[in-house]
Formats: C-alpha cells, structure tokens, sequence
C-alpha cells in the first residue's frame, strides 16, 4: 500500500503505437436463442488508451472481445481495425496482428517460458537470434529476470509470473491491440494490485490499444482511460470516463454496479503530487530545539516540525510538545513515519493517514526527499473538486451505442460486482 | 519477485527404479526357465516340441502377429480418435465407440474363429480379429487425452493466431501424448497375450504350445508356452512404460 515507483515520474515520451478499433453495428446470434448475445452494438475504441468492458456476468462483454479478434465470428456488422475494415480477412491472420491475453496466461505447459513468448514471432517467420533477442527483451519488459526464466516451464512460476509471461506473449509481435479475457482474475488481491500496477506501466512506455474485460468495477476505475458498461445482450448503459462515470452514473444500474462508497472510490483517480501539500517547517538533528520552535513561530503555528537527514529524508515528526521538552533536535530515526510517495493515490495516502492515526502525512518526491505535509482536509477537498470538475467536463467522447437501445432499465437489476450466477 | 523455488520433479526417479524390477524379474525368470529346460527329464515328444530353435520360431511368429496388429490398431485407432474430437465428427463418436465396445467385449476366441469363416484360416483373418480386439484402448484412450485438454490453452493458440491444425499438432496432441501412450501400452498387452489364439485359425505363434500341451496332455509343454506368452507380455508391457516415460512432455509431472 505504500509507493512502490516514486523514481518511474517522468512523464511518458512513447508515441502512441496503437491503432483504433471500430465495431459497426455487430450483432451476435446463436442459433436456437430468441434474444441476441450482442445485439447491434456500435463502440469506438481510441488508439492508445485502454478501455474496460465491465458487467455482470452473462451480459455479452466477453462475446463482445473475442468478436474483436473474431474468435467469435459476428453474425452481422463490421469491424474495423486502423483504417482496414478486417470482417473479411483471414482470422488466423488478423490474430497475429492482436495479442490476446486470458486468465491465468494459457500458458502452455509443455514449452518454456521462452518458447511460449515465442510461438507468434515463429509463425511470422523471425529469425533464431532475433526471437532468441526479443524474447529477452520482453521478459525485462514484465519485471522477470531473462536468464532466470527463460527456460523455465510454467509450472515452475508463481500465478502471478505465469499471468506476467502471458503478457509478455501476447506483446511478441509487437501488436498494436492487445485483448484480454478477465486477465488478473485468477491471482491474489496483492499480485493483482502489483499486476495491474505494471500493467500501467508498460502500457505508459508502450501506447498500445488496450481492451480488457472485467467485472471488477475498481479494476476497471483503476486501469481504464474510458470505461463501457454494459448490460444483458451488450447494451451500453454508459461508455465514459472513470471519473464521469463515478460522479454522474447514467441511471440506476451504473449506481448499483458502482457500489457503495463512490467517493472513495474517486480517490483512486487522484495522485498525491495532484494536489496541493501543506509547507512544514523542517530542521536537522544537532539543531537547538528553541530555534526551530521560534521558526515554527514565525511560519505561523505549525503543530509539527519535520527532521530531514543530510539528503533531505525526513526521520522524524516531533510535535510542539516534544520539542519544548527538548534540548536539542536528537539524531535517530522515528520509526513508523506516515511517508508516502508522490506518486501513491490518495487512497494510499488516506490509508497511511489512518494506520498511523495522525490525520497527515509527509509525501516525499525523487530521492525520498521531502516535498511537504497531506492532511486529511486536503484529501476530502480533491473528492470534492474532482467530482464537480468531471461533471463539468465534456470533452470528447468515443461513440458507444446500440441499433435497438433499452428504452427501460429492467426492474430490479441488484447486481454484484462479482457475481458468478446468470 | 522472489523466485519461486521449484526443484525438479521429484516422482522420476522412483519411476525408474519400477522400471529397472520388472526387466530384471524377467530375466531372472528366463533364465531359470532355459536352465530347466537345458537339465529337465523330458520325453521325447516334449523335447522335440520345446527344442530352442522351434521356440525362438514361434516366438518370432507371435511378435510379427502382435506388430501387424499393433501397427494397424496404431494406424486406424489414431487418425479415427482424433477425427472423433474435431467439429461435427464430434457426434459420430458415440457410433464409434459403441462398435470399438463391441469389438472388445466379443470374446476373443470367437471373434478369431468368426473371421476365419469369413476370411479364410490364415494369419491376416487373426490379425483383423486382433485389431478389432485391441482397437478401443487406443481409440478411447487418444479421444480422452485430447478432450482433456484445457480448453483455455485451445482458445490462446486460437486466439494467438494458430490454425487449428497447428493448435491440434503444437498443443493438443503433445498434451494428450501421455493419456494416449498408456492406451496404446495396454493395446500391446491385450494384443501379445490374444495372439496366443491365433493358433486356432493355424497362424501359429506361442498359442500352439498351449494348444499342443492341452491336446497331447503334456503339461510340461502348456506351462512353458503360457509363461513365455507372460513374459513376453511382461516385456512389451516394460517397453511401453519406458517409452511412456521418455516420451511424456518435459514440463507436465
């Protein structure tokens, strides 16, 4: 819960190598079944963002991924990749232009980690040394060390490094649309934090155009430039962005589907180094005592001090109290201090706020180093700024409708987010 | 991201050590079976039955019996298993298993001597009967392998762009590899010990001492012919486990 990649801040300078995806009025029937799986769903996907597909079970949004790749083959309407209209194509081949990524990797057990990344570089006919090359390169990309995991056979990973190596195959070729199937499903809460994570991170160096269905509504918060939410035959009830979906969900079933708690949930949107931080009055050890309170005098009656070590780490948080019964500022680290880096959420934050019970905490930038003081107060006012800043906000949004909208919200559609039944 | 420690299978190395008991039991027995036979008091008519060179001919017989069989069990139970588990061929696999069932709870004899009716008596009527006999381990054993693969690892290939064909070759088969070898071991067991029937349509084979033994009265001569028919059984069995162990895929336990 604590900043993992304070020192990963600079901003992304990749160009966007995704491409756009288009689906025109796919409809999806099987036979024998009087209502649509898909039906005439119309969705724009835009290059270089990652988009969620999210809903209760059985509503069509995986029907609606695998259509993508034509895994599932439409029953009507087009779709469109780039600029090429690829209903027609070989589905074999348009396969080898999109990763494809399911739960728990679909590793196969037979082949190493190595020849598994491999198998799509092979069937486009790469060279030995150039697989051999970027089958190195791809296990750096997902945090595994190649000389380690290169020759290992799945069922000596962990869940989550099998889940890390899945991906790693699917980015093989160097597609620009990656899919994939409920991707961190199988994995424990912390791995998939610590999945979803890296994810971002590829994904800030890389730009793909990236389709992941979910039906963790926070996965999807948390991941998702935009977020569609669907229900029963793939009808879009709302296709927005996280922020525009918390702060004004279309109707009743986005509210239900959100959950409760909706504000807090708004915290995961917003980065420490996003707002603005209380000045402290810092000092070093060795300092007099009298000084630094006449200093916190003067800055106008902090109830805090900050010690910073040479490097301008903070080790200790002494209160007025304390440093009245003082001498001089003691050397020593307090251990325990609420740190957080700029780059946690302000979730984090709050969390580090609340085990420590000190209603603040010091957020540190590049070098651990110490940039200033995040209270409670500062927290609340960004749930509050962010809500009425997205409700105002309408900026572009990508098109996502259907040829035969739901004039009516079924009944009493009570659905949990993680629902198995349908 | 500590490294997950994971030692090499452990459950090799007591598999083969089993696999070293059985060909030494053979051997030993073998050995004990040629020194009786060497200092045995026999009659004439015995000796003359169980001399070494008719022995070996014999055995010659029975195997070429077995690896007829074995080769067109292999060539017809195969190719049919795997068409059984593909798109709408699906549905036909119940027929397919009805007369593979059939074929294997006839008795053994009577199939024999059915086809001799038909065919005529000579080896290529034992060795139809054979392969009818011995089709269904390796027909059932090559559908079940291949549907229990993970269907998931069928939807990646697929999703990755592999033709099914190259799905079917690169991951359904090596997986099923295992399921289908031990099919096909049981096959050459059931089919070693049945060719000693083929004796009945006059294709020889280790079945003749048996039936020589059994007709003449000379128990001697029936032991030895049903405990070579055991050990050669016992040896193709060993085979098939070796084979089974060296060919199963590195990265499956």
């Amino acid at each position: 819960m604590s900043s993992t990649d304070s020192a990963t801040t600079t901003a992304p300078t990749g160009d966007v190598t995704g491409r756009s995806i288009l689906l025109d009025e796919v409809t999806k029937r099987y036979p024998g079944q009087t209502k649509p799986a898909v039906d005439g769903i119309t969705l724009e996907i835009p290059a270089g963002k990652i988009v969620m597909l999210v809903g209760p079970s059985g509503c069509g949004k995986t029907t609606t991924l695998k259509m993508i790749n034509r895994l599932i083959e439409p029953t009507e309407g087009r779709i469109v990749v780039g600029d090429d209209d690829v209903t027609g194509i070989d589905a074999d081949e348009l396969r080898r232009r999109m990763g494809y990524v399911i739960q728990a990797g679909g590793l196969f057990p037979h082949m190493t980690v190595a020849a598994n990344i491999a198998i799509v570089p092979k069937m486009l006919g790469w060279s030995k040394d150039k697989i051999a090359a970027r089958v190195d390169e791809l296990l750096d990309l997902v945090s595994l060390d190649p000389d380690t995991y290169r020759d290992r056979f799945p069922r000596e990973l962990s869940g989550g490094q099998q889940q890390r190596v899945g991906v790693a195959r699917a980015l093989a070729a160097d597609p620009p649309v990656l899919l994939m199937d409920e991707p961190f499903g199988a994995v424990d809460p912390i791995t998939r934090q610590r999945l979803q994570d890296e994810l971002l991170r590829i994904q800030e160096e890389l730009h793909k155009t990236i389709v992941i269905v979910s039906h963790d509504f926070d996965e999807a918060v948390k991941l998702g430039d935009w977020i569609v939410i669907f229900t029963e035959g793939a009808h879009i009830v709302q296709y927005d962005t996280p922020e525009r979906i918390l702060a004004e969900p279309a109707n009743e079933f986005v509210e239900n589907f959100i959950g409760s708690g909706a504000g807090l949930k708004q915290l995961t949107l917003n980065r420490v180094r996003d707002v603005e931080l209380a000045p402290a009055v810092t000092c070093s050890p060795g300092e007099e005592a009298k000084a630094v309170l006449q200093r916190m005098n003067e800055a106008g009656g902090h109830g805090h001090a900050v010690v910073v070590d040479r490097r301008q780490r903070p080790i200790g948080w002494p209160t007025r109290r304390q440093l009245e019964r003082l001498d001089r500022i003691p050397e020593g680290i307090e251990p325990d201090l609420p740190v957080v880096g700029e780059a946690a959420t302000l979730n984090d934050a709050l969390d580090t706020m609340l085990v420590s019970s000190a209603g603040a905490a010091l957020v540190t930038g590049r070098g651990e180093a110490f940039r200033g003081v995040i209270t409670v107060e500062t927290v609340m006012e960004a749930i509050t700024r962010s809500r009425t800043a997205a409700a105002e906000d309408q900026a572009y949004t990508p098109v996502g409708t259907n040829t035969n909208p739901i004039e009516t919200m079924p009944s009493a559609p009570v659905i949990a987010t993680s629902g198995e039944d349908l | 991201m500590s490294a997950v420690a994971a030692g090499p299978a452990t459950g090799t190395s007591t598999s083969w050590k089993g696999l070293l008991v059985q060909p030494i039991a053979i051997l030993v027995v073998l050995a004990g079976f040629a020194v009786w036979l060497a200092t045995a008091d026999l009659t004439p008519t015995e000796r003359t039955t169980l001399n070494p060179a008719d022995i070996l001919a014999l055995t010659g017989q029975h195997l070429v019996l077995t690896l007829e069989s074995t080769v067109l069990v292999l060539v017809i139970g195969i190719p049919l298993g795997i068409l059984l588990t593909r798109g709408p061929l699906r549905r036909a696999s119940v027929y397919v298993l009805a007369v593979a069932n059939f074929g294997q709870a006839a008795p053994a004899v009577g199939l024999i001597v059915l086809l001799a009716a038909w065919l005529g008596l000579n080896s290529w009527s034992a060795v139809v009967a054979l392969v009818l006999y011995a089709i269904l381990p390796v027909l059932r054993n090559t559908m079940i392998g291949i549907q229990s693969v993970d269907s998931r690892l069928v939807e990646a290939g697929r999703g990755m762009g592999m033709s099914a064909f190259s799905v079917l070759m690169k991951v359904e088969l090596p997986l099923a590899v295992p399921v289908m070898l031990s099919g096909i071991r049981t096959a050459l067991v059931l089919l070693v010990g049945t060719a000693s029937l083929a004796t009945f349509v006059g294709a020889g084979g280790l079945g003749l001492l048996i039936t020589t033994g059994v007709n003449l009265f000379l128990p001697k001569v029936l032991v030895s012919g049903a405990l070579l028919v055991a050990l050669l059984a016992l040896s193709i069995d060993w085979l098939g486990r070796v084979v089974e162990t060296v060919a199963r895929p590195k990265g499956l336990r």
